[in-house]
């Protein structure tokens, strides 16, 4: 079973508050998930394999700039806080 | 279905296929202005109930209509002009709310139109609302919106099936004319399936995902559900392309051959057919096997090896891109914001309060399989089998020109049945992830029923095969 501190930590990391209630669930959901993802310890070591040379012969797609259509104020206009153009953010430090 | 002696008048124009709406159109039997205001009845008579819809643009719609309506009269116009539809609402129409069914989306309005979305404009479609979803396509029931689960219109106390719920309940209760859904790992082919209607995944790349909200972005597609193969094949043909604000997009050799069923080769993976299959679907799937057998097609058994660990691999996949993906949902940059102390305060609140359990549990999924510590087991082992899935395809296409197989192991579910045991909703998808595993196309076509619950079964292609999985699937439909 994950521990409720795990559950936490990584909920921390994911900026995402959790409540007592859903920590608990979320121990028990995760660890029988985890259990089953066990299952691609069985899968054959050719996966490793075959993943290196793919990886080695892949394609890389040239940069390419896409002109955007002036959306600016529809976007702004979708945060809660702001003040003119600019977006309104709590203090960081 | 010939319908030169129907009349118009009486009968109900919600039932009429596009091709059928279209020629009627055409022959001014009736106008598009009739064809909006009678699926606005039917949703303002059905919806209450199935919640297949999360907005309706009543006034929207028939502004559409009466500009179709005057295309129609000019002469100028294509297969989709003046016929009304309906858009998942995790799918951007410019003004319209956009929520993908979550709280933390409440009130966000698109601010411009999803490629696909301007391309049914372009050919005058009407559309009529936004449908309903499992959050952030998260799901394969359809219980997972913030706004109540669709339910499905053969048995009201079932699931439609999702994550696309909303536009399959739509088009299968004659509320939408067709409808645009997306499938991640399923989330097209298994509502099509549990509510009896044809729904094609097309192959990654072949549709633009420009104005979609992203899930899983190595293995989101959007595509067509609609009453018959030959809707499919119309909405695919006018959605289709490459788009230079998507990347992954690409312009598809498709071909126009016209493929007979009895020259094909169909192969029937044996892994598919084993513990945990409903007995009677799998008599519905044996029958449409053998239905493509005396019509001519050469049926061989097939060997997927890897297919077992199908499931696994794309439960760790798919969350790691969604929490990637939905990180953005921060409080900060759209609708919804809880108030906190500090900035990061902000973040977390908004975040724990504007998701929903499930979108929870797999951004805390694929946090966890990224993390140091455990990416390698999970993360990189996951995409190693990736390619091992996406060679036993390609070894299988060698031999065969199509796949055939159940799109679920069971028919719709009650609704709540699987809510508690999210490991027991997602082996739903067993037999629908290995396809955006592997970035094939495929069909959800209906294939019988047990009892008043429809069954579709799954045909696979390979890469841009489209043509021919439409082609033999319009060969063995059922009319």
């Amino acid at each position: 079973m994950i521990s409720k501190e795990e559950v936490q930590h990584i909920a921390k990391l994911a900026r995402l508050e959790l409540t007592e209630k859903e920590v608990e669930k979320m121990q028990k959901d995760l660890s029988s998930i985890l259990d089953y993802f066990n299952l691609l310890k069985k899968a054959p070591l050719s996966a490793k394999i075959l993943a290196e040379q793919n990886f080695g012969g892949q394609t890389f797609r040239k940069d390419e700039v896409v002109s955007s259509h002036d959306i600016a104020d529809e976007l702004i206009g979708a945060a809660p806080d702001k003040k003119d153009d600019y977006i309104k953010v709590k203090t960081v430090f | 279905m010939g319908f030169g002696n129907w009349d118009f008048k009486t009968m109900d124009l919600t039932q009429l296929t596009i091709k059928e709406a279209h020629n009627g159109l055409r022959n001014k039997q009736f106008s598009s202005k009739d064809l909006t205001l009678a699926y606005l009845e039917k949703i303002k008579k059905s919806d209450k109930e199935l919640n297949a819809y999360l907005s309706v643009y009543e006034e929207q719609a028939l502004i559409q209509a009466s500009e179709a309506d005057k295309k129609i009269a000019y002469g100028n116009f294509g297969m989709l002009t003046g016929l009304p539809c309906a858009i998942k609402d995790a799918i951007m129409v410019e003004g319209l709310k956009c929520t993908s069914a979550s709280k933390i989306l409440e009130n966000y309005v698109a601010p411009y139109d999803a490629t696909v979305v301007k391309k049914l404009k372009k050919q005058g479609a009407v559309i009529l609302g936004k449908t309903n979803l499992d959050e952030f396509a998260m799901g394969g029931s359809g219980e997972n919106s913030a706004y109540g689960p669709t339910k499905n219109p053969h048995d009201k106390t079932r699931v439609a099936g999702g994550s696309s719920s909303g536009s399959a309940a739509a088009v299968a209760a004659n509320m939408a004319c067709f409808a645009l859904g997306s499938d991640t790992g399923g989330s097209i082919r298994l509502p099509s399936s549990f509510c009896g209607v044809t729904g094609l995944k097309p192959t990654y790349g072949a549709v633009s995902r420009y104005g979609l909200i992203a899930f899983g972005s190595s293995l989101d597609q959007i595509g067509p559900i609609a009453k018959t193969v030959d809707d499919c094949r119309i909405i695919f043909d006018a959605i289709k392309g490459k788009d230079p604000l998507d990347a992954t997009s690409i312009e598809p050799e498709i071909s126009n051959f016209k493929f007979q069923i009895s020259n094909l080769c169909i192969g029937v993976p044996k892994e598919y057919f084993v513990k945990g299959i409903d007995p009677e679907v799998e008599r519905i799937i044996k029958d449409a096997i053998k239905k493509a057998k005396n019509a001519g097609a050469e049926i061989v058994e097939i060997s997927l090896p890897s297919i077992e660990f199908a499931l696994a691999c794309y439960y760790i996949i798919a969350p790691s891109e969604a929490s990637a993906n939905l990180a953005r949902f921060d409080g900060i940059k759209y609708g919804f914001s809880v108030d906190g102390k500090d900035l990061l305060d902000v973040y977390l609140k908004s975040k724990g309060k504007g998701f929903g359990n499930e979108v929870k549990r797999r951004i805390i999924i694929g946090t966890y399989v990224l993390s140091s510590g455990y990416y390698d087991a999970y993360y990189n082992k996951a995409q190693e089998v990736r390619k091992l899935i996406q060679q036993d395809f390609a070894k299988a296409f060698e031999k065969v020109d199509l796949i055939f197989c159940p799109v679920s192991p069971v028919p719709a579910i009650k609704i709540g049945e699987r809510t508690d045991d999210p490991l027991s909703m997602y082996l739903m998808d067993i037999y629908t992830v290995s396809v955006n595993l592997a970035g094939l196309p495929a069909l959800s076509l209906p294939a019988g029923k047990v009892g008043n619950l429809p069954v579709g079964l799954q045909i696979i292609g390979n890469h841009f095969q489209e043509n021919k999985i439409l082609s033999v699937a319009s060969q063995i439909e059922i009319n």
